[in-house]
């Protein structure tokens, strides 16, 4: 099938002006997947865009495989992007797609499962020779043995119809061939009435030294878009209206980069320098990435030579005067715990961002996981309370970051801002606030010379004031070892510290004044409250809103304040028959839930470094609404 | 290498000025009471304001310093000194660092942290107190003990190599390596001096004797009978000559170190020169040389130029530089925006 110019110079003239007819949906999910080597993260990238920029609401998943790159071909090496546009508020990247693009028989093997009944199968053809089909397990091609035919499936020859397109080009082979995931976005531009310009000019921006390859990707687009229009294939092209969103400039977001940005607004507002001392960990390593690229900001960055010197310096640039942070996951989190030990005792601001991954041990670093809850809160020697919060979307990991550093200088403490995995790589459409916006900082001071000693508390908060080297007449020693009441002279007295290890304790309670009253999703009491916390945000959500609008006594609870938690947390409980708890772990805030208030709570859990699907947490909910008793 | 814009406090800084109000509580003998007098010397030759002076140490009988220094002080944690030292340094450049660490803290656990913080170059001055024990845990082997040497945790003797602190320091290549006994306390105010000015990361191995539990550990270098004999003072620019009657030196033959004895005042011309800026090979041969068959080298081993870390960190911060640079919202927005009206 050949396409020639002409037709192509129409198409650009007339994007959308498909002579087929249009239907109008409501949500849609896709999934484009391939070898990690396809370019499926950017073709993903790219739809999202194209996507928000028509102002749907959305979210997106990407999901890659550990190793760099596996062999081409290879089941464990496929690389998925998953997104789900809305013309209403989206909360998940969709539980099952409706169109799956596979640019080879390992993706469609992958994926097959997860997608929903009679969902559109959109397949490279070319990809699906022998050997490839052996390298994904196929004794024969399910693209012609009839075993597809519970799905719709249009076998596209992706490679060949790229080439055709660029002939005259005179690129090699695998240049032309990188260029076809631009043809398969092309035919998913014209099924979803997307706009070809916001791709068409990354391509010329991204391959402005390369006019060869700007020429052959600009092709290969558009060659997609005309082969979806005219190939008696689509019956309707589909169109999603744009999503109720509240006014402003936008941009797309992930989980990482808002946390990067948090800390740099933070700064801003604590009027401090800002530090970073980290070491690349999967899936945390992009806040390091990001931040060291902040030069114009003056952030001042080290890679360190370890979890442990990373959490160290950063230590270190508190006591002198920066606003401090470490990012890390969960075995770095473990190897920085008798650090965070010296910044409780030393009552030093600190934020550690632990972007959670699935453990113990290496574990799954690229999965995702709740599991290190116990571990934020608890996992130190001595009585070392701290103060964990939890982000609960991507763009969410900005604002809790900002709270996290807020809270860590007024109270002069760390503080633990937990994300994970599935939202440090996910995204989501954000209102970019201007700093005006944001909560003022309270900037423990120090005093005058006269009267000071590095422990006097201030009555309130608890927090010792804030003096740093360059202070004259505030010279003064910390450390490690047990403190002197208000001097915080090195004491090995008992009460003394009994006294130290209840103020400790106490300040850190105290931090629960700051929290906001929980806000309940649907009646304020009934038979089942569902308590998440985290990532699980937008399944429980989009679970609970679906059961309420069937008219289902529940209702749901997030919290973001972990440690300490909500001062208004146990009279909620109390107000509801049945307590659920879903977590991406065995039942970790579940255990806090029933040790605090003795509720006799249940869990949801599930460990298989996925986040949940809304299905399984509606099935969840549904058990606890006809159980009885 | 001299830091000249170290500011300098009018009224000159005495020793006093840097004496804690807190009570020094080591060993009746130990050789860390001459050490801390001759910091707090240093520090006030130096002149740097004490609210400018940062010390950082880590764990041991020896990071109890900063409690008996009168200036900013941060006793951290095990062995973690260096990585907290350069925490403080990259957030404000203009504080003088000090790291005082030990055999255990530095080279043992902290080991990993020593080595990069050499190789990174913060202006940070680091004191290593090698006594070649543990003795705050009460006398268990140290990385610096002697092959064989008997202890509680080593009753039959241990069988492991030991790792000499200066080869140590200067397989990182770190710009600034010297070494001082705390019993000479000239050459060690000498050799501090030196180290405080020196613009780049300093370490210094201080040879340190612990009186409980490792006494004599360098009995040939700090014994007034035997010391002249077993100490080469290294001095630039001038022969490698020792002896209580100058009447022996180092030269190399066949590649190898050797002493060579000859009529006081008449050095042979094969008497090597010390040179602090040569290559390292000829600082790391200086190493190999210790008693009994050979002194035990003092003094500056090697002093290079090279920029340190704060002043490349600061040079980006320059580059990057321009109107609109530190824009917060427009580095919020990112590359792709949207207005929804």
């Amino acid at each position: 099938m050949g396409i020639s110019m002409k037709d192509q110079t129409a198409a650009n003239k007339h994007p959308k002006a498909g002579k087929k007819p249009s239907r109008e949906l409501e949500a849609v999910t896709i999934r484009f997947a391939g070898d990690s080597g396809d370019g499926i993260q950017l073709t993903g990238g790219q739809f999202t865009n194209s996507t928000a920029a028509l102002g749907n609401d959305l979210s997106t998943l990407p999901d890659y495989p550990a190793e760099i790159r596996a062999p081409a071909g290879s089941l464990p090496g496929v690389s998925g992007f998953q997104i789900q546009f809305s013309s209403r508020k989206v909360l998940t990247p969709g539980d099952r797609p409706q169109v799956l693009v596979a640019f080879n028989p390992a993706a469609l093997k992958v994926n097959l499962k997860s997608l929903e009944p009679g969902a559109l199968i959109i397949a490279n053809k070319d990809a699906f020779g022998e050997a490839n089909l052996k390298k994904a397990a196929y004794e024969k091609n399910p693209l012609e043995d009839g075993s597809l035919s519970a799905y719709r499936v249009l076998a596209v020859e992706m490679t060949h119809l790229t080439e055709h397109a660029l002939a005259d080009l005179k690129l090699a082979r695998p240049q032309v061939e990188r260029c076809k995931n631009f043809f398969a976005l092309g035919i998913m531009y014209w099924i979803y009435e997307r706009p070809l310009e916001p791709t068409q000019a990354w391509i010329r921006g991204k391959f402005a030294k390369r006019p060869e390859l700007m020429e052959a990707n600009l092709r290969a687009l558009q060659a997609g878009h005309v082969y979806a229009e005219t190939a008696e294939i689509f019956e309707h092209t589909y169109r999603v209206k744009r999503a109720p969103i509240r006014p402003g400039r936008y941009r797309n977001i992930m989980g990482n980069e808002a946390a990067a940005l948090g800390l740099v607004a933070a700064s801003r507002l604590a009027k401090k320098e800002l530090y970073l001392g980290s070491y690349p960990i999967t899936p945390a390593t992009e806040i390091l990435q990001f931040l060291s690229g902040y030069k114009g900001h003056r952030v001042k960055v080290l890679q360190a030579e370890d979890e442990i010197a990373a959490v160290c310096s950063s230590i270190g640039a508190s006591f002198a005067g920066c606003l401090a942070a470490t990012s890390t996951s969960g075995p770095g989190l473990a190897l920085k715990s008798e650090a965070m030990g010296l910044a409780v005792i030393t009552e030093l601001p600190l934020v550690i961002i632990n972007v959670q991954r699935g453990g113990p041990s290496t574990g799954l670093p690229t999965k995702t996981e709740q599991a290190d809850l116990f571990q934020a809160i608890f996992g130190r020697n001595g009585e070392s309370p701290l103060v964990v919060l939890a982000a609960a979307t991507p763009s969410d990991c900005f604002t809790m970051t900002v709270e996290a550093a807020r809270i860590a200088i007024k109270y002069m403490t760390p503080v633990v801002m937990l994300s994970d995995g599935y939202l440090a790589n996910g995204s989501e459409p954000w209102r970019v606030p201007t700093l005006d916006e944001l909560p003022k900082f309270e900037v423990p001071s120090a005093g005058e010379p006269a009267g000071f000693a590095p422990y006097k508390r201030d009555p309130k908060t608890l927090s010792r004031p804030w003096a740093v080297p360059g202070m004259p007449g505030f010279e003064h020693r910390i450390g490690g070892l047990e403190k002197q009441d208000v001097t915080g002279s090195v004491s090995y007295d008992a009460d003394n510290h009994e006294r130290m290890s209840r103020l400790r304790a106490e300040k850190i309670a105290r931090v629960a004044d700051e929290i906001p009253s929980t806000q309940v999703l649907g009646q304020p009491s009934g038979k089942v409250l569902v308590v998440g916390w985290g990532s699980t945000y937008g399944a429980i959500t989009a679970a609970v809103q679906s059961l309420q609008a069937e008219g289902q006594p529940v209702s749901s609870i997030h919290l973001r304040n972990l440690w300490p938690l909500p001062p208004d947390l146990g009279s909620i409980l109390k107000r509801f028959e049945r307590v659920l708890v879903p977590e991406i772990n065995l039942g970790q805030l579940l255990f806090l839930l029933r040790e605090r208030y003795l509720l006799p709570a249940v869990g949801l859990n599930k460990v298989k470094g996925q986040p949940f699907r809304v299905d399984e947490v509606r099935q969840g909910i549904l058990e606890q609404l006809q159980a009885k008793g | 290498m001299t830091d000249k814009n170290a500011p300098v406090e009018k009224k000159p800084l005495t020793r006093q000025d840097f004496v804690s109000n807190q009570s020094v509580r080591w060993c009746p003998g130990c050789g860390d009471y001459a050490i801390l007098a001759v910091v707090q010397k240093t520090l006030a030759a130096v002149g740097i304001p004490r609210e400018k002076t940062v010390i950082v140490s880590g764990i041991g009988c020896s990071s109890r310093f900063p409690y008996y220094v009168n200036s900013y002080g941060f006793h951290t944690i095990h062995g973690r000194a260096p990585a907290v030292a350069t925490g403080v340094k990259l957030a404000n450049p203009d504080l003088q660092v000090w790291v005082v660490t030990g055999d255990g803290d530095g080279l043992a656990i902290g080991g990993n942290h020593m080595h990069h913080i050499l190789r990174r170059n913060p202006n940070i001055k680091i004191l290593l107190f090698n006594n070649r024990i543990y003795g705050l845990t009460k006398g268990q082997y140290s990385p610096t003990s002697e092959k064989g040497k008997i202890t509680k945790s080593s009753p039959a003797g241990t069988i492991e190599r030991p790792v000499n602190a200066l080869r140590f320091a200067l397989a990182a290549e770190a710009p600034f390596v010297a070494r001082a006994v705390d019993t000479d306390i000239v050459t060690m105010g000498n050799v501090l001096e030196r180290a405080a000015r020196h613009k780049g990361v300093s370490f210094v191995e201080l040879y340190q004797n612990c009186v409980v539990f490792n006494d004599g550990a360098f009995e040939e270098v700090e014994d007034s009978a035997t010391r002249d004999d077993f100490t080469l003072k290294l001095e630039q620019g001038k022969p490698l000559i020792f002896g209580k009657a100058k009447d022996r030196g180092i030269r190399l033959r066949e590649g190898r170190p050797e002493v060579v004895t000859f009529k006081p005042g008449e050095p042979p011309k094969d008497i090597l020169v010390h040179d602090e800026q040569a290559l390292p090979s000829y600082q790391y041969m200086l190493t190999q040389l210790e008693p009994p068959d050979f002194p035990a080298p003092v003094g500056v081993f090697r002093a290079v130029s090279e920029a340190t870390l704060e002043d490349l960190m600061e040079s980006q911060f320059k580059a990057a530089m321009k109107p609109g640079a530190d824009d917060l919202y427009k580095l919020m927005c990112g590359r792709d925006t949207w207005e929804i009206q």
